[in-house]
């Protein structure tokens, strides 16, 4: 671990009646640590998700995020933090520029510093000449690179990234994983999802989810070597489905 | 009886302004997998649409177990299964209302094609009772295949069905149309995941509505002929950076643990990039050889620019 943890989850369980989605969790990740959230379906990976981005609360368990408290101090957390998802990040009936405004406006940025961070924003991305398009005109790849861009227009601490490159073309995908290198050399800490395992290989240090446990947690490296294969991609399936799954 | 489950000739289809496919041409024999690969908005759910019956091509023809999609529609519906992109069975309805429901629809009953389903579907019998809504995403894409299988049909039409599943529900998906085949199922299934196109037996590279190449999987990796370097130290980052100032590099890019260095002619000794590393300061990086794989094909295909952002 590099640094200070901006986040760290201390005995961290959420419960929803009998069911127990996350169960007892602790991990902690750095400042400008790009961290690899795994699981399968259903592993619990949103339920903590939510919870560290302070829209769910735990059950019990000791969590702060960029230095706030879940339980009490959400609002602070959902200004230090930026979030986008596959399925769901920039309104598709706005152009570039309105998703821009209204992103900026929604965490609080003034208008002299939306102007700015807009003018940056789309010249980095070489997309000023789509300012006023629609983004449901974007072809896929561009709209999630602006999305992405959007997520850390107010610079936050923090970024979530929720299944990023879902469907996205190869290219795409590793242009995408290049900002995101560039976002944590500047000291943006990445929390991500994926279901592409050579992006787990991409991540400083990952954790593997299973049945709302932390079953590894480790850089890619020591794990491969401590499961003894050749890919993370194998570390998931022993985990998630015992050892005689990978040589079936 | 026809030797081809889908032979297709120069389908196009237009959209407004957009192009969805250009001139698509392609066999698929009887009792194989084929792989449409290739990522969002390529043209794929568009060319499935159009198999499936369900929409008409702009132009071209398309024959589907001998009969065309367009003239003999109804006749085609009874012998294809399709399976959507989209999960599109009935979230009210509980897995078993589901099966009932798609089998009474092609006048059969569960019953009569179980042999058909089981496999699969034993793996999501205990949550029979649970609304189809409530269910995971890999037990959503189970049991859209049994109700795609439930009326024997001579060819499958998959669209994405292992798209946001994880790595786990992937192999088991991937197990399960293995096992079809060796039935004697037709299959013709897409994805964006590279590392699906092995399992099958041919596949086509599709982007931005073409074709970019047909063939069989080891057909397509043999047929790049560029070097091939796979460079890994513990600061990618650096490393990424420094091996795109290297002269003689083509196309660098991440792929998991190794960065692919795609060298030009004659530039394929790792000798070379190793000092020139060295040099840049990386104390103790790993150069190797590599062959190369179906997305480093794809995105050679694409005609990836070398120095992206």
């Amino acid at each position: 671990m590099k640094e200070e943890a901006v986040i760290s989850v201390s005995h961290l369980y959420k419960r929803f009646g009998h069911f127990t989605a996350n169960d007892d969790l602790c991990f902690e990740v750095g400042r400008g640590e790009i961290f690899g959230f795994l699981g399968a379906n259903g592993a619990g990976k949103t339920t903590a998700m939510r919870i560290l981005c302070g829209l769910s609360k735990p059950t019990s368990g000791d969590v702060k995020v960029a230095g706030f408290d879940v339980y009490t101090q959400t609002d602070h957390i959902k200004r230090n933090i930026g979030y986008m998802s596959q399925r769901f990040s920039l309104y598709e009936d706005l152009t570039v520029l309105e998703n821009i405004r209204l992103y900026g406006g929604i965490y609080g940025l003034s208008r002299q510093k939306i102007r700015e961070k807009s003018a940056q924003l789309l010249s980095r991305l070489e997309m000023e000449h789509m300012q006023n398009s629609l983004i449901k005109s974007l072809p896929l790849g561009w709209r999630q690179k602006l999305a992405f861009s959007v997520a850390i227009v107010h610079d936050p601490p923090i970024v979530f990234l929720d299944e990023p490159t879902g469907g996205v073309d190869p290219l795409t995908r590793r242009q995408f994983w290049n900002m995101i290198y560039e976002a944590a050399h500047r000291g943006i800490t990445i929390f991500v999802t994926t279901h592409y395992m050579d992006e787990a290989e991409y991540c400083d240090r990952i954790s593997i989810m299973v049945d709302g446990q932390i079953a590894a947690i480790g850089t890619p490296a020591d794990l491969k070597a401590s499961y003894g294969v050749s890919s993370i991609n194998e570390v998931f399936i022993i985990l998630a489905r015992g050892r005689q799954a990978v040589t079936e | 009886m026809e030797d081809r489950a889908v032979i297709v000739q120069s389908l196009s289809k237009t959209f407004d302004k957009v192009r969805a496919l250009h001139e698509v041409s392609f066999e698929v024999s009887r009792g194989e997998i084929f792989g449409m690969i290739g990522p969002d908005g390529a043209g794929k759910t568009t060319l499935f649409r159009i198999l499936s019956t369900l929409m008409l091509p702009g132009s071209g023809q398309a024959e589907v177990l001998g009969t065309d999609v367009v003239k003999n529609y109804r006749k085609l519906r009874k012998r294809i299964g399709y399976m959507p992109g989209r999960f599109s069975l009935y979230p009210d309805l509980t897995v078993r209302e589901n099966l009932e429901f798609y089998a009474t629809i092609f006048g059969t009953t569960p019953a009569e094609n179980y042999h058909l389903i089981r496999d699969i579907y034993i793996q999501i019998e205990p949550f029979s009772k649970r609304r189809a809504g409530a269910l995971s995403g890999g037990m959503k894409q189970k049991l859209a295949l049994c109700c795609a299988l439930i009326h024997k049909p001579d060819l499958l039409i998959l669209d994405e069905p292992t798209t946001g599943v994880d790595a786990v529900s992937r192999k088991e998906f991937w197990e399960m149309l293995l096992k079809l085949k060796q039935g004697g199922m037709s299959i013709l299934v897409s994805t964006p995941y590279m590392d699906e196109a092995a399992q099958c037996d041919n596949i086509a590279l599709i982007q931005e509505g073409r074709i970019l190449v047909t063939a069989a999987p080891h057909e397509v990796t043999a047929s790049f002929s560029l070097p091939l370097l796979g460079v890994r130290s513990n600061a990618p980052w650096l490393l990424l950076n420094d091996l795109r100032q290297w002269p003689y590099a083509e196309s660098v890019q991440p792929f998991g643990e190794f960065i692919h260095v795609i060298a030009q002619p004659g530039h394929g000794e790792p000798q070379a990039l190793l000092s020139f590393l060295k040099e840049k300061g990386h104390p103790d990086p790993e150069v190797r050889v590599l062959q190369a794989g179906i997305e480093d094909c794809f995105m050679h295909l694409m005609g990836a620019p070398s120095h992206a952002i």
